[in-house]
């Protein structure tokens, strides 16, 4: 199979056909508790189209070899799709070369790659990361792991009642200390939509890069990594109709190159003796050992899907779900919305009087509804907003109003149990 | 919801919204606490003990409606019984839950706890209740977490 062979979905009419896109996953269509599923855990992770489920079995079915190295057609073949893959995604991202598109595991360890790699050249004792108070763990613990092997410190940006960032707070962190800024660019815990173009632009008028956590918002806008300026963005593939254990890390190629490489082995060294290894050219450098080739191709196929549906109209239909999800679980008595940012992303994270999270999850679950409760990787958020826990119905595309109907009774449902 | 009224049936609704010896002993001479980090479940449990025997029991703390009947009716449970006898009851509610022993036995009123097994994900919510009480009696100094 050669690059760009993959089924491109066929652009929907006019009106937005939800139940025709429905067709293209087919986990949507089964019965759990003997009700129809209602998937509303895609920030969590993606349902997964056809198409990208195809191009997996395609791939195993007729190129699967190693890459880079081989010279039979297999290898030629499996290496052709695997840059082919990365040269799509360069192309979604708009990255201005296929050199800066690393591919990993996930968005966690493009960040963990960053805070090895740059962090332990780049950043000393007395220097200061800048975080938000939404950001997911991931974009928490590896700068906190930093911090303490440098004698760095950590600052982090509050948000207001709302979820939103408090950019005076923010733009008072920034100084001379600063090495980094690492923000989310969508919290999956509150559906906060940050300012980060503006993040960006403060930050680099003192000249600190940025690194964007991007892992909420490649799956539901379009984003162009040049007409952000991002130093780095991070994302994971399973978020964005893509499969499990393959995300994207990239960066901007003056900083790849000034960076060590972030773990040893084959594929990312050009030469080696017992004296001396020369390493590989980007983005070979940080990827050691054979990649999750099949992974890197599902995912392109998943983010040429998304672009096939029109990224601006999945984002125009995933406002109006959220409208519409907001009204009907605003009309519960007892239901709080926690995060109410006015820019949001189609995240409700909520929490109803006298009925902790767990026996919601539980009693949705029986309903056939999949939501997360919990703390979502995000407990400073919670301890900001005092509660122990949400539950959080996240929406994608594929969702449609009567299954937000369906939630809203069965938290109704809910309530008369715990009545 | 038929299977969510043999989860939620009254009596442990009853006991999240009233949860007995839901307080502090001050002058307790055996705590502990426990954390379900998966959920964020928190307990402190607090136990007098004299020649052996569970004198008063108490808790604080947060959690979801199971974990809080479950540690309410523990506590209701255990008092007045001798260490040997509570650690028996805690080893047949483990295997009412785990079905281990198919169904319940000889656990009295927490029988209606029976059916949580049928939620393997909720089963954690009952015992972290039973693994804190375990370590109080045994003396144990770090916190319990059920992962």
């Amino acid at each position: 199979m050669t690059p760009g062979a993959f089924v491109t979905p066929v652009a929907p009419n006019e009106v937005w056909d939800v139940e025709r896109i429905r067709k293209d996953f087919p986990i949507l269509h089964q019965q759990v508790h003997g009700k129809p599923l209602v998937y509303l855990d895609s920030a969590a992770t993606s349902q997964k189209p056809q198409a990208v489920i195809d191009a997996l079995v395609a791939y195993y079915s007729v190129d699967n070899s190693n890459v880079h190295r081989g010279v039979h057609v297999l290898s030629e073949r499996a290496t052709a799709a695997y840059e082919g893959a990365r040269a799509r995604i360069q192309h979604h991202l708009n990255a201005a070369s296929p050199r800066e598109i690393v591919f990993v595991r996930q968005a966690t360890e493009g960040i963990n790659l960053v805070m090895a790699s740059f962090g332990r050249r780049f950043v000393g004792p007395g220097d200061e990361i800048v975080i938000s108070a939404i950001e997911h763990h991931a974009n928490i613990v590896p700068w906190q792991m930093l911090c303490e092997e440098k004698g760095a410190r950590l600052r982090v940006v509050p948000v207001d009642e709302r979820g939103e960032i408090v950019m005076e707070a923010y733009v008072r962190l920034l100084g001379s200390r600063t090495k980094l800024v690492a923000m989310t660019q969508v919290s999956n815990a509150l559906g906060t939509v940050t300012p980060i173009e503006e993040i960006i632009r403060l930050a680099h008028q003192q000249d600190i890069p940025v690194l964007v956590d991007g892992a909420q918002a490649v799956p539901h806008q379009s984003v162009d990594v040049q007409a952000l300026d991002c130093d780095f963005y991070v994302f994971s593939g399973h978020k964005a109709y893509g499969p499990t254990g393959i995300g994207v890390l990239y960066g901007k190629e003056r900083w790849l190159e000034r960076m060590p490489p972030f773990q040893g082995g084959g594929d990312m060294i050009k030469a080696v003796t017992f004296e001396k290894t020369t390493y590989n050219e980007l983005p070979y450098k940080f990827e050691a050992g054979t990649p999750h080739i099949a992974g890197a191709i599902g995912l392109a196929a998943g983010l040429e899907y998304i672009a096939g549906l029109g990224l601006d109209r999945i984002g125009e239909y995933e406002r109006e779900l959220l409208a519409c999800g907001t009204r009907l679980l605003s009309a519960i008595p007892g239901v709080r919305l926690i995060g109410t940012a006015r820019h949001k992303a189609a995240v409700l994270s909520f929490v109803l009087d006298g009925v902790h999270a767990h026996d919601l999850g539980t009693i949705l679950d029986q309903q056939g509804v999949a939501v997360r409760a919990g703390h979502h990787c995000a407990m400073p958020v919670m301890q900001r907003f005092g509660v122990p826990a949400t539950v959080r119905a996240s929406m994608t595309f594929y969702n449609t109003p009567a299954e937000l109907e369906t939630l809203a009774a069965a938290v109704e449902g809910a309530r008369e149990i715990f009545a | 919801m038929s299977d969510l009224r043999d989860l939620y049936q009254q009596v442990i609704l009853d006991h999240n919204r009233k949860p007995r010896n839901f307080r502090r002993i001050a002058d307790a001479n055996r705590t502990a606490e426990g954390h379900n980090p998966l959920c964020g479940d928190q307990i402190a449990l607090y136990l007098t003990v004299e020649d052996g025997v569970v004198k008063d029991a108490a808790f604080q703390g947060s959690g979801c409606a199971i974990s809080k009947a479950a540690a309410s009716m523990m506590t209701a449970g255990v008092i007045g019984k001798p260490e040997p006898e509570v650690e028996a009851l805690f080893h047949r509610v483990h295997a009412m839950l785990t079905g281990a022993n198919g169904v319940a036995a000889e656990v009295g009123k927490l029988a209606v706890f029976a059916g949580v097994r049928e939620f393997p994900s909720r089963i954690k919510c009952v015992t972290l209740a039973w693994h804190t009480l375990q370590a109080a009696l045994r003396g144990a100094a770090e916190p319990v977490s059920t992962e």
